[in-house]
């Protein structure tokens, strides 16, 4: 019991934001360049592993009530759906670089050189797969309900008020930035960059087959991108985000007044209060100057400064205009776990704060 | 030497307009019935829009009257008073020398939040912004407090009258107002 007690604590504790993102950070980065992992073996034992972390914790009677919901179900699925899928990439893209080096054909090259007739071959696959499906999805519905409730009221908010699943992902942002931030800007530079990135990265390599060494460094920041920044987000908000969106380890009973110190501060407040120890300035401009100064240097400055130094190699190889908009793009996708962990750290609010034009970054 | 069916289709530098392209089809006529199509696409989708844009301003609203009696003012206790949240989203503040209402808006994505009597504090369920007794924010993402809304007692029968159409802001100043607040003897 002593042993059981300890490992509950010890994954509550390492669910808390903070760490989660961290730790998925660091293992992510150095998990996708350690081959035994995506090996037939390697996957093997992670699945067992995942099944087997699910099949324990869901004796534990508060992760059990907050993963059998109905809403939450399919995120437990999409938890075995996105590893395994990531898991095949990984172990095709090695099996791939293996072949390539040994300087014989990818498996997908081998694969499309054998020809099947589309009628019978592949209507048939369909045609199961379709049944298989509504199946699924009928037997789905008979046992997990999706209640209509009473009609929405908005003076009455539910605690917590959960966006749909995949939207939870943009609920966690929006715990760090303004809601013009999150909900306008950010998504929809996640959907511009994302249609911008086969303009962005004209490398021809990995076209048709799986491959990781061929392209690195891609891989890596769309994995963090996804998997970190939207997938994990997606996890927490599901099953880590509880009553006044307090975090919630998964074994922790959801207490309704869990007293979370969150006091947060703006940039502005640090710099004028507690280091020049003056009052705030009046004029929003001067009050917020060293904020907006920040914002500038990183999105106007930081670039060049890269294409010179760490990043010289990628300017050179896509030109000026490439380069601006992929480091920029890159540059607004890492100030989201930048933002996070100043707000972990030093309980910063917001680096600009302009009430008065309803504009914070 | 390439196939008559190719050369046809091929566009012709000396007369354009009248050559047949197949089945008495020219050049101008295939222009012309396109020009009608996206015409009449166009004018449809703008009608539809248009009908769209009319639901925005509905016959009936079905919404209580944003000024109200809240009664006596001697029935308020020291503290946050809820009865009238779940009708006209307000709450109703007494301290020891004033009383004021908030409108219970969230300033951050306008969800309502919860009071908690045991915190001693404004709590809202979507992300987790924090609020004192005062609707100012302290806590979590919000950038600014809560508004406060128009309250009065009545010249006529001394009960507290409460207009949740008129905000006091308060970057702006606007809580010192007189009608921002009610004054306690």
């Amino acid at each position: 019991m002593l042993i059981v007690n300890a490992a509950r604590g010890l994954v509550n504790f390492l669910s808390a934001p903070q760490y989660l993102v961290t730790v998925a950070l660091v293992l992510l980065i150095v998990a996708i360049n350690v081959r035994a992992i995506w090996t037939k073996r390697g996957g093997v034992v992670l699945g067992i592993g995942g099944v087997l972390f699910f099949a324990l914790s869901y004796l534990d009677p508060n992760f059990n009530k907050v993963a059998t919901l109905p809403d939450n179900v399919p995120i437990v699925g999409m938890i075995f759906l996105v590893g395994f899928f990531f898991w095949w990439a990984m172990h095709n893209a090695y099996e791939n670089d293996r072949r390539i080096a040994e300087g014989r054909p990818t498996i997908e090259g081998e694969d499309s050189a054998q020809k099947v007739f589309s009628w019978p071959d592949l209507v048939y696959v369909e045609l199961i797969c379709l049944v298989v499906v509504m199946a699924v999805m009928i037997v789905w519905s008979i046992f997990l309900k999706a209640p209509l409730e009473e009609p929405a009221n908005p003076t009455d908010s539910p605690n917590p008020s959960k966006a749909p699943w995949y939207f939870l992902g943009l609920q966690e942002i929006l715990v760090y930035y303004d809601p013009w931030m999150a909900g306008v800007v950010l998504p929809s530079l996640i959907i511009v960059g994302l249609m911008a990135i086969p303009y962005i990265d004209t490398n021809p390599k990995g076209n048709g087959y799986f491959t990781f060494k061929e392209r690195r460094y891609e891989i890596t920041i769309f994995l963090v991108g996804f998997l970190v920044l939207w997938c994990i987000l997606i996890v927490l908000g599901t099953f880590l985000r509880g009553p006044n969106w307090n975090f919630f380890g998964p074994y922790e009973f959801w207490d309704i007044n869990k007293l979370v110190p969150l006091n947060n501060i703006n940039l502005s407040e640090i710099i004028w209060i507690k280091i020049f120890k003056t009052g705030m300035p009046g004029f929003w401009l001067f009050r917020e100057i060293f904020g907006l100064a920040l914002v500038v240097l990183y999105m106007g400055l930081l670039p060049p400064i890269l294409a010179k130094t760490v990043l010289r190699r990628f300017y050179e190889k896509m030109g000026i205009v490439r380069y601006l908009i992929g480091v920029n793009l890159a540059l607004i996708m890492l100030a989201l776990p930048i933002k996070m962990y100043l707000r972990w750290i030093f309980n910063l609010k917001y680096i600009v704060n302009i009430p008065e034009a309803s504009f914070n970054i | 030497m390439s196939t008559p069916q190719k050369r046809a289709i091929r566009p012709s530098r000396e007369a354009p307009s009248t050559e047949v392209l197949e089945d008495g089809v020219t050049r101008r006529s295939t222009f012309k019935w396109m020009t009608i199509a996206w015409v009449g696409f166009a004018a449809a989708t703008g009608a539809g829009l248009t009908a769209s844009l009319r639901f925005l301003f509905p016959n009936v609203l079905f919404e209580p009257p944003t000024r109200f009696k809240a009664g006596d003012p001697s029935t308020y206790a020291f503290g946050v008073d809820e009865r009238w949240k779940a009708k006209y989203r307000v709450w109703i503040v007494r301290n020891s020398d004033s009383m004021y209402a908030i409108f219970a808006r969230c300033t951050h994505l306008g969800c309502t939040p919860n009071w908690l009597q045991a915190q001693n504090k404004f709590k809202c369920p979507c992300h987790g912004s924090g609020y004192y007794m005062s609707g100012v924010n302290f806590e979590g993402p919000t950038p600014r407090p809560m508004e406060r809304v128009e309250i009065e007692v009545s010249t006529d029968d001394g009960q507290l009258v409460v207009d949740t159409a008129v905000r006091y802001i308060y970057e702006r100043g606007q809580w010192s107002d007189p009608k921002a607040f009610v004054k306690m003897a």
